[in-house]
């Protein structure tokens, strides 16, 4: 397994934002009778999902505005910040990459080394390792941004009930910093790009270029109709997947680090759906409590759903005391993640809507 | 095993009025769905402590066949 240990590395803050539009399950039209639409409710735990339908947002305007709530709360000069990372897989454009535009939007300096990471439902943990890891050997610039969002409900056909019930958007900021005496992070982080198929979007990149075709609907099954530009989920294989690695992942980090899980104050799950989390928690024997859900407001967010459970469920604590926690994500690529962090009365404003 | 392996069968896809027979195919059920799989997927490893790599179960059609997949798988 590997893992990494990067001392020295405080979490700071945190804010998060998602669009105003809410699309209600409870109302779609999309389930053929009222028993399936219960089955699923009652199985995934989404009852809405907040979404950029509609309106010109993208993952990076959500990102902006976390961003900019948490730099005016967190007193920092926009001069001190030498690193910008954005996780997305719904960037800006293909290029350039979307940190670049953000750094200039942030009015971040031009001595910033800023760049974009694809990965989606582990992406925070990922990106989290990424900027630690340049905190720790820059020898001048101690703090940085890390951004982390996604508008995944524009890449889910709306004929799509395996998807697009599933999924809400939201854009995320972490102000981390290098500060001599923090505890630092403890992660593991792993890879199987042999299901790579599990989840993708199959057309529109440089592998199968986008053609007439990439609009051309197939009927998958009934109830799951789609082009080969909307996102394809095997749900019972990244289910499969899920409860097998994120435990493991997630017991492997706490042996690793010889940390009892009793010493944990939360663990924080990408919001996949409820009943492949609890199956996760339930393996890992870790009470209820501990265990934030966000899905019932704001469904699966992808990269994002890490720090908004955080954000949405975990303000109060944030705010106020010293947290032990560990969050894992797991999902497209495929790709998992575990770390293990302290934080101690951060800066964590409400989740905005824009 | 068997009856162990029936009831919890019976139970991921709620099918517990139901006679099942070794020989049905499963994805002919009524009752199969993308919901009533993952459950399927939870209980086996619930009870049996047996996850089925996804390539692996789609080889499978009957629910004897799925029977000895996971008979195998815990010996």
């Amino acid at each position: 397994m590997a893992f990494q240990y990067i001392p020295n590395i405080a979490v700071k803050g945190m804010a998060a934002c998602v669009p105003k539009k809410i699309e209600d399950n409870r109302e779609l039209s999309l389930f053929e009778t009222e028993d399936d639409r219960n089955k699923f409710i009652q199985a995934t735990g989404i009852l809405k999902r907040h979404t950029v339908k509609g309106s010109d947002l993208c993952a990076s305007d959500l990102c902006f505005q976390a961003a900019e709530t948490l730099l005016a709360e967190i007193g920092w000069e926009r001069s001190e910040i030498g690193y910008l990372i954005f996780v997305s897989q719904t960037p800006d454009y293909i290029f350039p990459a979307t940190a670049c535009i953000l750094q200039n939007r942030l009015g971040l300096s031009q001595e910033c080394y800023a760049m974009d990471i694809s990965l989606g439902c582990s992406g925070w943990v990922y990106g989290l390792t990424t900027i630690a890891s340049l905190l720790s050997s820059s020898v001048n610039m101690k703090k940085g941004l890390l951004l982390v969002g996604d508008t995944t409900t524009i890449t889910k056909s709306p004929k799509d009930k395996s998807t697009y019930p599933l999924f809400g958007d939201a854009g995320t900021a972490t102000a981390v910093q290098y500060e001599e005496g923090s505890i630092g992070l403890k992660i593991h982080a792993a890879t199987d790009g042999s299901s790579h198929k599990a989840i993708m979007i199959p057309d529109g990149g440089f592998r199968n270029f986008f053609s007439s075709d990439s609009l051309v609907e197939h009927e998958i099954e009934p109830g799951i109709v789609r082009n080969s530009l909307q996102s394809i989920l095997d749900g019972p294989g990244v289910f499969t997947f899920g409860i097998t690695k994120a435990p493991k992942s997630i017991s492997g980090v706490l042996e690793y680090f010889d940390i009892k899980i009793d010493a944990i104050d939360y663990l924080v799950l990408h919001q996949a759906n409820k009943m492949m989390n609890e199956k996760i928690r339930k393996k890992l024997k870790i009470e209820p409590e501990k265990v934030p859900y966000s899905l019932p407001e704001y469904g699966n967010t992808s990269s994002s759903s890490i720090p908004l459970t955080m954000v949405s469920q975990l303000c109060y604590p944030l705010r106020f005391r010293h947290n032990v926690i560990v969050a894992c994500g797991f999902g497209v690529g495929l790709s998992w993640a575990s770390v293990i962090l302290e934080t101690n009365k951060i800066v964590c404003p409400p989740v905005i809507e824009i | 095993m068997e009856e162990k392996f029936i009831k919890a069968f019976k139970e991921a896809l709620e099918l517990e009025d139901r006679t099942i027979d070794l020989t049905d195919t499963f994805r002919d059920y009524e009752e199969w769905d993308s919901l009533g799989h993952l459950s399927l997927i939870a209980i086996l490893d619930e009870e049996f402590g047996v996850v089925i790599e996804q390539a692996e179960f789609n080889k499978l059609n009957t629910v004897g066949e799925l029977m000895v997949e996971v008979k195998k798988r815990m010996a």
